[in-house]
């Protein structure tokens, strides 16, 4: 075991799998002499030459269906782009290429390929570098799409997506590369893809989350705890697709109030499916409507004390809650 | 009526007196064996065949969404794909029963793709545009135009990867070459020799709409030279024409994994899919006059008449035998069962069709 930053537990994903398949390759924009837009892959030019770890120019249509078309011959490529928010740029290999060849060819195919880098907003980089399109992604059938919030749980699920035969999109955030956490340093240790994690017990509410917002409901919770004397169990979904449902169903079961907070604006967020599934499956279990924390639903603003406002945070949180168990 | 027709027909005249006899005498077509010659004319007969048995199929509605026919292209499918060695591999895009016949896919399994039924290659759950044989070294039949070309890049980014002495045949229509993502490809191929050749089939039309009208710059090959590529253009017509210029690229891309543009002109007969009333953009005229002096099949035909390996009988009984596979693929395919609902979410995810080698917990399906 380690402190290590989120950013560190990637980028040891990284180096222990680059270490044990010859057929994992890190391609993308300045990931190589540069050591990555944000550092995630500093050092793993030095250590795996220039063959394993590729600066690609800018072309993300370019190099990521060249990256889908080479893992169609075992190729395992670890795809970065600097923001997620790049993803529209490379659309039709994304979801049409990588997400349907296996379909189209009956089975004959698949595309072991690693799409990551950071899907955030709250760093002020305007409407069309904040992104957060896991609801997008995970609209697919075909795709995998993980979003994690801690360093170890990071580590794990990249290694598991790495190793994972089908399409896996991992989204990180720039704002949680820095936040540290115990993380193992065992290079068999895998954190299976679709197991959700309860970062928090409690009795009164369940707050169903993902990504940098189980940070701000975890805060939240601290004061409804101390201040309001509401017990709130947070439950982390760390992956979307697949999704552990049996985890949220069983908290819902046990609080039977409900708050999805989610950094996504709000039509056909992920947070949209998660309450059809959630009043579909287990209405008699619900004392009340199910309440969502929601991005406010604009492009992303860049004035700095604003975008604060407009995503959630521990406040913002903190005012749904007690909605919710009004 | 497109200009093309006009200065093809004066140029490619002249350059085919002049290269015709020049490709037979190419080693890589004089070293064939008369069996070997027959059996790329018997190719292009069985594609022609084939897809006049499967125009027919849709016109008695056994066949959905679209079909676009090869007919008038054969000679560069199975000139470009007789000559694959093992470690060569091959993408189209949606007119691809061409390709898919010249690797050496089962025409009955063809069939019955188009047919939908789950005998068919994909099971049925592709069509007409999305065959596949990775056994036979083939990954498809794209629809999106210019989505399969950063696919093939990738395919030769692999061979390279793995130290493979083979190349990637990238193909695309005339239409393609202007789709940002297969600039992109072109970039990365060049930057980092790839052994892919970009193969432009240049029928004269993206669906109605001519080269002339589409294409800015003075030629779709030559727009490589941006890029620092070798390129060059061929006379899709003549078969030999087709192996001796596509031979010298794929030798260049196997041993010195160097890139390539081949700008091929060929012709289709019928329209873009069969849902194009084919009467807006083109004369009767002018394709007419491609099937009168420039059918590939007939063109091939002569030739071998004239080297005394194809007789009239020879000839007879590969059309006889051609028209009857397709009528027995057209057999199969009509008594064989369509795929079930329940096959409806197969083949979606690896994990799901490969149960216990699953890691992943949760639901993947949201029903």
């Amino acid at each position: 075991m380690a402190v290590l930053t989120y950013r560190e537990a990637i980028r040891a994903a990284l180096s222990e799998e680059l270490t044990r398949d010859e057929n994992v390759v890190l391609l993308g924009e300045e990931v190589a002499n540069f050591h990555g837009a944000y550092k995630v892959s500093e050092g793993l030019l030095e250590k795996f030459g220039p063959k394993r770890i590729v600066d690609t120019p800018i072309s993300e249509a370019g190099f990521i269906g060249m990256g889908v078309g080479a893992s169609m011959l075992g190729i395992r490529p670890v795809m970065e782009l600097m923001f997620w928010s790049f993803y529209s740029v490379a659309f039709d290999q994304i979801l049409n290429n990588a997400a349907n060849v296996r379909y189209m060819s009956g089975g004959l195919i698949n595309c072991p390929i690693v799409i990551r880098g950071p899907a955030n907003g709250g760093t002020n980089v305007g409407a069309t570098h904040s992104h957060t399109p896991e609801n997008v992604l995970a609209n697919h059938p075909g795709v995998k799409v993980i979003v994690p919030s801690t360093a170890a749980d990071a580590k794990g699920l990249l290694k598991s997506a790495i190793r994972d035969n089908d399409p896996c999109f991992f989204l990180e955030n720039t704002i949680l590369y820095g936040e540290k956490g115990e993380v193992s340093d065992d290079p068999e240790l895998l954190i299976p893809l679709g197991l959700a994690d309860v970062k928090r017990q409690g009795t009164d509410l369940t707050i169903v989350t993902y990504g940098r917002s189980v940070l701000h409901s975890l805060a939240a919770a601290d004061i409804l705890e101390k201040e309001h004397d509401v017990s709130v169990e947070v439950v982390d979904l760390r992956t979307i697709r697949p999704l552990d449902f049996d985890t949220v169903l069983a908290s819902v079961k046990k609080t039977h109030r409900v708050l999805i907070v989610e950094e996504q604006k709000p039509f056909a967020s992920v947070g949209s499916q998660l309450a059809y599934m959630i009043q579909r499956e287990a209405f008699d279990e619900l004392d009340g409507p199910i309440h969502r924390l929601a991005t406010i639903d604009a492009p992303a603003i860049y004035s700095p004390p604003v975008e604060t406002e407009q995503l959630p945070n521990p406040q913002r949180v903190l005012k749904a809650a007690l909605a919710a168990v009004a | 009526m497109s200009k093309k027709a006009d200065s093809t027909i004066d140029k490619k005249d002249a350059s085919s007196a002049s290269v015709c006899g020049a490709s037979a005498q190419a080693p890589i077509n004089a070293n064939l064996s008369k069996p070997e010659k027959i059996e790329l004319y018997r190719k292009m007969v069985r594609i022609r065949r084939f897809e006049e048995r499967s125009l027919r199929a849709y016109q008695a509605k056994k066949i959905g969404g679209f079909l676009h026919l090869y007919i008038g292209q054969e000679a560069v499918a199975v000139g470009c794909c007789s000559l694959m060695g093992k470690d060569d591999h091959v993408i189209t895009a949606y007119r691809d029963h061409g390709h898919a016949m010249a690797v050496g896919m089962d025409t009955k399994a063809l069939m019955a793709e188009l047919y939908g039924k789950i005998t068919g290659c994909s099971k049925g759950k592709g069509g007409s545009m999305h065959y596949f044989a990775p056994s036979l070294n083939y990954w498809g039949g794209h629809g999106i135009v210019g989505g399969q070309i950063p696919l093939g890049t990738g395919l030769a980014y692999a061979l390279k990867y793995k130290g493979l002495k083979g190349a990637a045949m990238a193909f695309m229509g005339d239409g393609a070459v202007n789709q940002g993502a297969v600039h992109e490809a072109y970039n990365l191929a060049a930057l980092w020799n790839l052994p892919v050749i970009f193969v432009v089939e240049n029928n004269g039309y993206s669906m109605g709409t001519s080269q002339e009208r589409s294409s800015a710059g003075p030629g779709l090959a030559q727009r490589a030279e941006a890029y620092g590529m070798n390129w060059a253009t061929c006379f899709g017509h003549d078969l030999y024409e087709v192996r001796a210029t596509m031979d010298k690229f794929l030798k260049l891309a196997r041993e010195e994994s160097k890139p390539a543009v081949v700008e091929i002109d060929t012709y289709r007969y019928r329209g873009h899919s069969v849902a194009d009333p084919d009467k807006t953009y083109r004369t009767r005229d002018e394709i007419e006059e491609y099937r009168r002096t420039k059918d590939p099949i007939q063109v091939f035909q002569q030739k071998l008449i004239d080297e005394g390996v194809l007789t009239d009988a020879i000839i007879e009984q590969i059309d006889t035998e051609a028209k009857a596979e397709s009528d027995l693929a057209a057999d199969f395919a009509e008594a064989s069962p369509y795929p079930t609902p329940d096959d409806i979410q197969k083949d979606v995810y690896w994990e799901i069709d490969n149960p216990d080698q699953r890691t992943s917990k949760g639901r993947l399906f949201f029903d």
